[in-house]
């Protein structure tokens, strides 16, 4: 089977290693029980995982909540990291993602659910942390990928994936027949896949 | 829900965007689809960058709580292959955790004692096993579900210990290809895997954090076990307030 990796986009860190390497470094001596190496790993994503959080949660003591249990599960699960699967910051905010969909849909926040949402196309770093350069980098990234979708495309992964409605819920939001959804953020993720050089190794 | 329409789930199913339903049918799928899963991998890692340029600076109290919450919680070991003899790999993972926690060397079961020595190299002097001690414990909890082939099974538990034993009486074996898996349910969080219950085991002492759980589930999962629940539990038992 394929293996897949992002092409390598974090800048290098103080220690000259591709980020990559570094939070592989640190998750792998988290699973040894090194707390401190746990600790450094919350620095370097933290901003990430909240960010992420509180765009799909929106309530800030809910992310917070949101993101103290993904890392107490990553630090679990930090021995079962599978390199060959994915970047660790994949790996971390696809479990944050994750997490933040559960807790909104079990929250059964009718204020969330109403139609007004914000087409966030274009995100912004609230923070001065060293992830901040990062993540304009990655921002910018984004901003471009994005520009190769089709609208409809675009909206649909913005409320599946910030919004995080089932794909029956953006249909109906966006006035499509049931099913087009789906497809439309597969399409979407797919074609942001191949524009940010999402590749085999 | 037929194949051609399975496969369409994957995109939906990369950005959570599936319902109960629809997500368990697909994780089922998932199982014997490894084109899905490479490319659910794919577009995971592509939705991650999108989810990686919303940073946000978390709130100052939060590292502390982290820090604290891992303080007494050790990382799942990696998955690999069961070693011949279980209950002595399971003697030999657990006992230094034990040891640490339990930093008062005695141990209080019922009206007598049992000295448990600090680690020590010298195993002349047999210790005892973590399911010995969960039962033994002074605050040990006993749950029991009959299950609908008339098989039993039991958790005992001790929050003391943080430690849970599943006691499995005439179970069948499982299926070729699958496993029984082993969850402890979290408020908030749901199903957290708990272990494998290896063939012929009649007693497996659970992973985890057992003293703040609130259930327990035993489900019939592929070879190698699933991160979640794949299909309904054949054994679902509630942690009633002791």
């Amino acid at each position: 089977m394929d293996h897949l990796r992002a092409v390598p986009s974090g800048a290098p860190s103080s220690e000259g290693a591709p980020e990559g390497a570094v939070l592989g470094d640190l998750l792998a001596r988290s699973a040894r029980g090194d707390s401190q190496a746990f600790a450094q790993f919350y620095d370097a994503t933290s901003a990430r995982s909240y960010g992420l959080a509180l765009r799909v949660v929106r309530d800030p003591s809910q992310a917070e909540e949101v993101v103290q249990e993904v890392y107490l599960d990553v630090w679990r699960q930090s021995g079962r990291y599978d390199a060959g699967r994915g970047s660790v910051i994949g790996w971390l905010l696809t479990i944050v993602h994750r997490r933040a969909v559960d807790r909104v849909r079990s929250a059964e926040a009718a204020t969330r659910r109403d139609a007004t949402y914000h087409q966030e196309i274009n995100p912004v770093a609230h923070d001065a942390t060293a992830e901040a350069a990062e993540a304009s980098l990655e921002a910018h990234r984004v901003r471009t990928a994005m520009q190769a979708l089709t609208p409809i495309q675009r909206e649909a992964l913005e409320l599946a994936y910030f919004g995080g409605y089932t794909h029956t819920e953006v249909a109906t939001m966006l006035d499509l027949p049931v099913g087009t959804a789906k497809t439309r953020i597969r399409d979407g993720l797919i074609r942001m896949r191949d524009a940010l050089g999402v590749t085999t190794s | 829900m037929s194949d051609i329409d399975i496969h369409s789930l994957v995109g939906a199913y990369a950005v959570d965007a599936l319902d109960d339903l629809e997500r368990a049918a697909f994780e089922r799928h998932l199982a014997e689809c490894a084109a899905c899963r490479a490319e659910v991998d794919g577009l995971r890692e592509a939705a991650a960058v999108i989810g990686s340029s919303a940073t946000h600076d978390p709130p100052a109290g939060l590292r502390d709580r982290v820090l604290a919450d891992i303080a007494n919680v050790r990382p799942l070991p990696p998955q690999t292959a069961p070693a011949a003899e279980p209950a002595e790999r399971q003697r030999r993972r657990f006992r230094p955790a034990l040891v640490a926690a339990a930093a008062v060397a005695v141990l209080a079961v019922g009206g007598g004692v049992i000295v448990a020595e600090p680690w020590a190299d010298d195993t002349s002097q047999r210790q005892p096993t973590v399911a010995e001690q969960v039962r033994a414990a002074e605050d040990a909890e006993t749950f029991t579900q009959t299950l609908d082939d008339g098989a039993v099974a039991t958790v005992i538990r001790s929050k003391s210990l943080n430690r849970a034993v599943l006691v499995a009486e005439d179970m069948e074996p499982a299926p070729a290809g699958k496993v029984y898996e082993l969850w402890l349910e979290h408020e908030g969080v749901g199903m957290v895997a708990a272990g494998l219950m290896e063939e012929g085991q009649r007693e497996v002492v659970l992973e985890g954090d057992p003293a703040d759980a609130v259930g327990f589930g035993i489900t019939v999962e592929p070879d190698g076990g699933s991160d979640q629940p794949t299909s309904d539990p054949v054994a679902l038992i509630a942690f009633e307030n002791a």
